[in-house]
């Protein structure tokens, strides 16, 4: 497979959440985009969104400016 | 054909509610099912159909926008999630069975069901309400407009007072989503049912609920959420609480063209359009001699919808002649609102409902007077 790489990954309840994050970040230029939910978050399925660690601030305040209710936040090298 | 069965389901839609259900059906993967470009665009289209209701609606939240197949299928979620036996729950007597069938099945395993009457004009007290409310009430269940007078209610007032008691309100906008401006919080909607394919435009088999943050709904059914697969339960957050299985994601592509549509003309201007022509057809018909025409007319907000019966003709008869003879859709017999029917004296003929669409013309409504002239004098 392809050489793993580092990733802030933040996880959602409902793909509803994971498209509001989607919607917003493009609006606002907010670096990302969603992939696959790895299984080293959780073995079921769903979308994550992905993005550099080092944007994590610019994630987090995304995800609080759009009043997104995130489940969970992760660096992961996937 | 001139059709006035616009309560039935639109079925003149906007040109670019065909084309997205089209595209839709070209390009769509299944939402919330995978993370490729066809899935993620029909989760796009999705969630922005939820988006653009809680902006008509007044919903607090999208994420509080569920989606079924229809308004019945979001009444059964509504009455059946909040209500269970040895809860009290008050409804009236315009209600379709979409409401009624739910509260009496619950009612045979214990919920305590009373009724607000409606008099021969179909219009009810407010009083009664006050009257039937009780300290252990769970929800008023009632609907914005009568499916087969169009009176419509008013939901401040019910709202106000189901509030005042600590009740809930769960509202049946059948027959004005998209025709009348429903205006969630100001009107002390708790939970509002809709159906995508009569005032909103939209698609048949397009439907849903908005709920309004802090009512807590069961799940009706269970089952692939696309989150959380190992998890016994159904996942706890709206909407994928309330939406197990895949969406319908080709018709909910029609029905955000049609909300988009819309947003461009207006509630009110389309509403002004069709209420215009069912008031120029009231009047006029309600002037012929040996025609009964049924509901309120007088009340200054109506659902566009006028019912009537030509002397003591059966309506079927007077329907399938307006239709083989004049090439008028109209729907007769009982328009699943039993109670309403007993109300109005109606239950053995039933009555020609006509109703209209803003794409309904005056010339349309000038025949379908002359057809009902005609009948009367035979």
């Amino acid at each position: 497979m392809r050489p793993r790489l580092l990733r802030l990954i933040v996880s959602f309840h409902t793909t509803t959440a994971a498209m509001a994050m989607e919607r917003y970040c493009l609006e606002n230029a907010v670096p990302g985009r969603l992939i696959p939910i790895p299984r080293e978050i959780t073995a079921g399925c769903g979308m994550a969104w992905s993005a550099p660690p080092e944007e994590k601030d610019t994630v987090l305040r995304a995800a609080e400016g759009g009043e997104i209710e995130i489940a969970g936040t992760y660096v992961l090298e996937i | 054909m001139i059709y006035f069965d616009n309560a039935a389901t639109t079925l003149h839609k906007p040109e670019g509610v065909i084309e997205a259900v089209v595209r839709a059906m070209k390009t769509s993967g299944n939402a919330a099912r995978g993370v490729h470009g066809a899935s993620l665009g029909a989760a796009g289209t999705v969630y922005e159909t939820r988006k653009k209701l809680a902006e008509l609606f007044h919903c607090p939240r999208p994420d509080h926008v569920a989606f079924t197949a229809n308004a019945t299928g979001a009444l059964n979620i509504a009455i059946y999630g909040l209500l269970a036996p040895g809860d009290h729950a008050v409804t009236t007597a315009l209600e379709h069975n979409s409401v009624l069938r739910p509260l009496y099945d619950l009612e045979e395993r214990g919920l305590r069901l009373d009724m607000v009457p409606a008099d021969r004009l179909g219009n009810v007290r407010y009083e009664d309400f006050e009257r039937l409310l009780r300290p252990d009430t769970k929800a008023v269940v009632c609907t914005h407009a009568s499916n087969l007078t169009g009176n419509v209610l008013d939901l401040r007032r019910i709202g106000e007072m189901a509030h005042r008691h600590g009740a809930y309100l769960i509202v049946d906008a059948s027959q004005t989503a998209g025709c009348l401006p429903i205006h969630m919080e100001e009107m002390g909607i708790d939970v509002l049912c809709f159906t995508g394919h009569k005032g909103l435009l939209g698609p048949q088999g397009t439907g849903g609920l908005c709920i309004r943050p802090g009512v807590e709904l069961r799940p009706f059914q269970r089952g692939g959420s696309g989150v959380h697969s190992y998890d016994r339960r159904q996942p706890s957050a709206y909407p994928t609480r309330l939406e197990a299985g895949t969406l319908n994601s080709h018709g909910l592509a029609g029905l955000s063209a049609a909300l988009d549509y819309i947003a461009r003309e207006g509630v009110g201007a389309l509403h002004a359009a069709e209420d215009a022509l069912a008031r120029r057809f009231y009047g006029e018909v309600s002037r012929i001699e040996g025609v009964t025409v049924y509901g309120d007319h007088s009340q200054a907000q109506r659902a566009p919808i006028v019912s009537l019966n030509i002397r003591d003709y059966d309506s079927a008869v007077v329907a399938d002649v307006l239709y083989t003879d004049y090439e008028i859709a109209t729907r007769a017999g009982a328009h699943c609102a039993p109670r309403m029917h007993e109300a109005l004296g109606t239950t053995e003929q039933g009555a020609v409902r006509f109703s209209f669409s803003p794409f309904n013309t005056l010339e349309e409504v000038r025949i379908a007077v002359e057809a009902i002239r005609d009948l009367s004098k035979e």
